[in-house]
């Protein structure tokens, strides 16, 4: 027998009962399309986490005062001050696989530029700063390292500050008041959106360290370092001749905690995307459950449908169907139910992903390579699933079948 | 000239439980090319396995069984098929049409599952020419449920006539009718009968059997009589009689 002819069998079967295809596709439907939306979700927020995670700069650790466990007490990054500006210079000195180093203290304040005021984080950095997070400038320059050591009072501030205070003015060479001192602003920095903990990155004003801590926050110790290892070889390498040099230096005893936390690029990256694989692949399970479910629907609904026509299969058989043929014809049901509703299905979760997107702004990636993988999974679900029930048919015995009634 | 049925002492025997029964007990019987053959005997007279195997549908336990000079008794499953494909057409009781199929569709049936191959063109116009041989040709697109039981039987045995077959077994093919049609179905076979087709059926009705050139009898799982029809009756002269039975189903 031809198998254009079984196909056409097989198709006429399901379009007569539509009310019961279309249900029983419902199930796949639901399931690959949430599959491929859940993935959807799963790949923005990765690459959502990947972006930020590149906002860092390159090659890029950082040293935080303070450590992550301190008598068996969570304390956060930055929460004591153990790092002092010897410390940051030198790691710079006697470790040679660092490119850069910048110092950093940080505090929320008030500022103030002529009739308008703002809240926002004042950071003191080293002039290594910029090149170290590649932040490029949209307007004027970084301060130089004259500055730093001079404390002179000039500052570098981000996008949503330069807003908030200038308007669309340009505001390199204005000046802005912090307690009550003036700093001359030198350039104006990039947008770079938002950070992995969600705060404003741009909503920034960025002084010479020293600046910061004499003039404005009068403080001593530092908040932490941000330090450029010279490549992405020598990083892991890097980060441990930091933890040795400063524990030699803050004079800690082996077996004591460090108190103060060095954290690569790396391990940041992999923490966060391994955040975001586990959520994406509990998300898929979920959804692949829902496939599951839609594939037994799909075996049910077949049983079914053999039982109903086991005397059609009884006639097929008596006028020379083959056993195979039986299965074909039934197979062939099941595998077009499960991969028309794995077309449905993948259209649904493509539109689903693109609402979710723009109404919800939730970041999704609908890729190509999750669209192929639920559809071929969609069709084995019918392959699987539909199987045994056309089994049964194929097995039956023609003269028991023609008796059924 | 090899016969079509060629019965050479057949057993089939079912294991029932711990109990075997002897279905049909070393039944011999030969049917030459162009007879006419009726099979009568209560339920359980073993004439249904005897039919079943006949119709391939069954493989014997015992002895042999040649149709159309093949040895049908060593065949598998698909070679079956293949043989009740080319070789046998049915006609059952209760019609057993696809519903929701039209006519034509239906007599389509056996040629779709042709080894042949035949193209989807030949394959309607064969169906469309046997339609006519049994006088339905303007009911081809007409469904099962639009057609009277005696149009349905005779989309039935157009069905059977498709592939050409060396033999038409109808099993109580006027069981489901009413006595004029039933008259009117035995005219179709003999007219079938007489352009040299083959036929043998079961029937419970002596008057049924009349039609036929020759009446088998089976009883307690053997053949008990085995004779010549000696006052045949003839549809086409029945049909024609004043006072004929009217049929009680009305053509839709």
């Amino acid at each position: 027998m031809k198998h254009t002819a079984t196909i056409r069998i097989a198709l006429r079967a399901l379009r007569r009962n539509k009310l019961r295809t279309a249900l029983t596709m419902l199930g796949i439907i639901i399931g690959v399309g949430a599959v491929v939306a859940m993935v959807g979700i799963g790949a923005g927020a990765k690459a959502q986490v990947e972006a930020q995670i590149a906002t860092l700069g390159q090659n890029v650790i950082l040293v935080m005062s303070g450590t992550t466990t301190a008598s068996g007490i969570r304390t956060g990054w930055g929460s004591a001050g153990t790092l002092k500006v010897e410390d940051a210079d030198a790691i710079a000195r006697e470790i040679s696989g660092v490119a850069a180093v910048s110092p950093e203290v940080r505090s929320a304040m008030q500022v103030a530029a002529g009739n308008q005021n703002a809240m926002t984080q004042i950071l003191g950095e080293g002039a290594d700063y910029f090149t170290i997070r590649q932040w490029p400038f949209k307007s004027g320059g970084s301060f130089t390292e004259q500055d730093v050591r001079g404390a002179n009072k000039v500052c570098v501030i981000g996008q949503t500050t330069a807003r908030t205070l200038f308007g669309d003015a340009d505001p390199v060479g204005e000046i802005i008041r912090i307690k009550q001192v003036p700093f001359i602003i030198t350039g104006v920095l990039t947008p770079k959106g938002m950070s992995m903990m969600g705060s404003d990155q741009d909503d920034v004003v960025i002084l010479p360290y020293t600046s910061a801590m004499k003039r404005v926050m009068g403080q001593t110790m530092l908040r932490g370092m941000n330090i450029q290892a010279a490549s992405a070889d020598v990083l892991l390498q890097v980060q441990d001749q930091i933890t040795t040099l400063l524990r030699q230096r803050h004079r800690i005893q082996p077996g004591r905690d460090d108190d103060f936390t060095v954290r690569g690029q790396q391990d940041i990256a992999t923490m966060a995307t391994e955040q975001s694989k586990t959520m994406t692949i509990l998300l898929a399970a979920v959804a692949g459950v829902s496939l599951v479910v839609g594939g037994i629907g799909i075996m049910n609904i077949m049983l079914v449908s053999v039982t109903e026509r086991t005397r059609e299969i009884g006639i097929r058989m008596a006028v020379g169907a083959h056993g195979s043929d039986i299965l074909l014809q039934f197979l062939i049901e099941s595998i077009t139910l499960s991969s028309l509703g794995g077309l449905i299905g993948i259209l649904l979760g493509i539109l689903s992903s693109y609402l979710l997107s723009t109404i919800a702004h939730w970041p999704t990636m609908v890729s190509p390579a999750s669209i192929v993988v639920a559809f071929l999974f969609s069709a084995g679900v019918g392959i699987f699933f539909g199987y045994y029930p056309a089994q049964k048919a194929a097995a039956l015995d023609p003269i028991d079948a023609l008796r059924y009634e | 000239m090899k016969p079509v049925i060629q019965l050479e002492n057949l057993e089939k025997t079912y294991q029932s439980g711990e109990v075997e029964v002897r279905a049909v007990r070393g039944v011999s019987l030969t049917v030459e090319a162009g007879e006419f053959v009726a099979v009568m005997g209560a339920s359980g007279s073993g004439k249904s396995t005897m039919m079943n195997t006949i119709g391939c549908l069954d493989r014997p336990t015992g002895g042999r069984y040649l149709l159309d000079g093949v040895d049908v008794s060593v065949l598998d499953r698909d070679r079956l098929a293949d043989i009740r494909n080319e070789k046998i057409g049915f006609v059952f009781q209760g019609f057993n049409l696809l519903s929701r199929t039209s006519a034509v569709e239906n007599v389509e049936l056996p040629m779709l599952y042709s080894r042949s191959g035949k193209s989807p063109a030949d394959i309607r116009a064969r169906a469309l020419a046997a339609l006519a041989t049994v006088g339905l040709a303007d009911r081809a697109g007409h469904f099962p449920n639009q057609l009277s039981g005696g149009q349905q039987q005779r989309v039935a045995i157009a069905r059977a006539l498709c592939n050409d077959p060396a033999l038409i077994l109808a099993d109580e093919p006027t069981g489901n009718l009413d006595t004029r049609t039933s008259v009117e179905i035995m005219g179709v076979f003999q007219k079938l009968n007489d352009s040299g087709i083959t036929i043998m059926m079961v029937t419970h009705e002596p008057d049924i059997a009349a039609f036929t050139k020759r009446n088998i009898v089976m009883r307690d799982v053997v053949i008990v009589t085995d004779k010549l029809v000696e006052h045949r009756h003839f549809a086409a002269a029945e049909l024609n009689q004043p006072g004929a039975p009217q049929s009680t189903v009305t053509a839709a």
